[in-house]
């Protein structure tokens, strides 16, 4: 695995979510990208915790930096969350992509496959969305 | 305020158990417009809470503050969590180790405007800004009036009921999320009346 590629970070409520769209993440697109993914409240109930994403962006973590993939509202303020306590150094090497989860995290991690910049992966993705 | 360490240890005692008490309260509304979690949520946290009451109320108001807020933002699972941290955080940085009524007004103004950055919203959303927002004010006006505020959360989250929803998941059911009181502003207005009755009951409030 190339740690030169921007990783990607998979944040779901549902744990079940998150390792199926890493599944198809690996299988479209391989092992060149820094991957982890991370689902479900601190009881492993539906939810996302801030403790979880600190521990998938540290598993993704690139020198290129990390984009994140999240589903719904909490994923999001959670993973924000997670990148105001990471250090400052690595605070502007993460962000947060406002796509569906499971295209845009295929279409990232494509994009990061190529060892496109962090701006370029989360363009890509964010193409997905509309407006 | 709040200076001893006893009364610290009642205060957040009192507090996350009425959390804890209230928790199917707040499911139920949060099935009603939301994801049905929040009280489940808000329970795990309070229990996070518990588990740390001692170093928690061996620490001063402020860094006390900002534990909790950590230990929310750590445990909660949804996004009250950061929600909630940031809203604790905060006041604990902004709040002076020594400080008066004035410097709780102006540190929950400031922890206001933190929770509206982290959830890129503002009063009038149906959200627990209606209720902090209308308690900053109450404050502002009387920073020693416990019954008042407590008074005035209350009603501030009575008045969600026929607000839309336009943050959150309640903001994907429209017109329909009209008619419900919003969770986090009732779990707001529960924290802020359990606060303002324990202080007043230890004559905390009158010395502040």
């Amino acid at each position: 695995m190339s740690k030169e590629n921007v990783g990607i970070v998979i944040v779901s409520h549902s744990s079940d979510v998150a390792r199926g769209t890493a599944d198809m993440v690996r299988q479209m697109v391989g092992d060149e990208v820094p991957l982890a993914w991370c689902g479900g409240d601190p009881d492993g109930g539906l939810g996302t915790s801030v403790e979880t994403i600190l521990g998938a962006i540290d598993q993704a973590w690139s020198q290129a930096g990390v984009a994140i993939l999240v589903d719904l509202g909490g994923a999001e303020t959670n993973s924000e969350m997670a990148i105001e306590m990471q250090p400052e150094e690595r605070r502007s090497r993460i962000a947060i992509c406002n796509a569906p989860i499971v295209e845009g995290a295929v279409m990232a991690a494509t994009e990061a496959s190529g060892g496109a910049s962090l701006d370029i992966v989360r363009q890509t993705a964010e193409e997905l969305s509309p407006g | 305020m709040l200076s001893d360490r006893e009364s610290r240890r009642a205060l957040i005692a009192t507090v996350a158990q009425a959390v804890i008490d209230h928790a199917d309260e707040l499911t139920a509304l949060d099935q009603a417009i939301g994801d049905g979690d929040h009280g489940i949520n808000m329970k795990r946290g309070a229990e996070a809470v518990l588990a740390d009451l001692d170093s928690l109320a061996d620490k001063t108001l402020p860094e006390g503050l900002k534990g909790i807020g950590m230990a929310l933002v750590m445990k909660v699972g949804g996004a009250s969590g950061p929600l909630y941290g940031t809203f604790l955080m905060s006041l604990g940085k902004a709040l002076p180790e020594e400080g008066g009524a004035e410097d709780l007004v102006a540190a929950f103004d400031a922890a206001l405007q933190a929770v509206m950055a982290r959830g890129k919203s503002h009063p009038g959303q149906k959200t627990m800004l209606d209720v902090l927002a209308p308690a900053l004010e109450c404050l502002k006006a009387d920073p020693r009036a416990p019954a008042a505020l407590s008074a005035a959360a209350g009603a501030a989250a009575e008045a969600t009921i026929p607000m839309q929803a336009e943050r959150g998941r309640a903001s994907f059911l429209g017109e329909r999320s009209i008619g419900h009181m919003d969770p986090g502003a009732r779990s707001s207005a529960l924290i802020i009346d359990t606060v303002c009755k324990t202080l007043e009951a230890t004559g905390e409030a009158a010395g502040t």
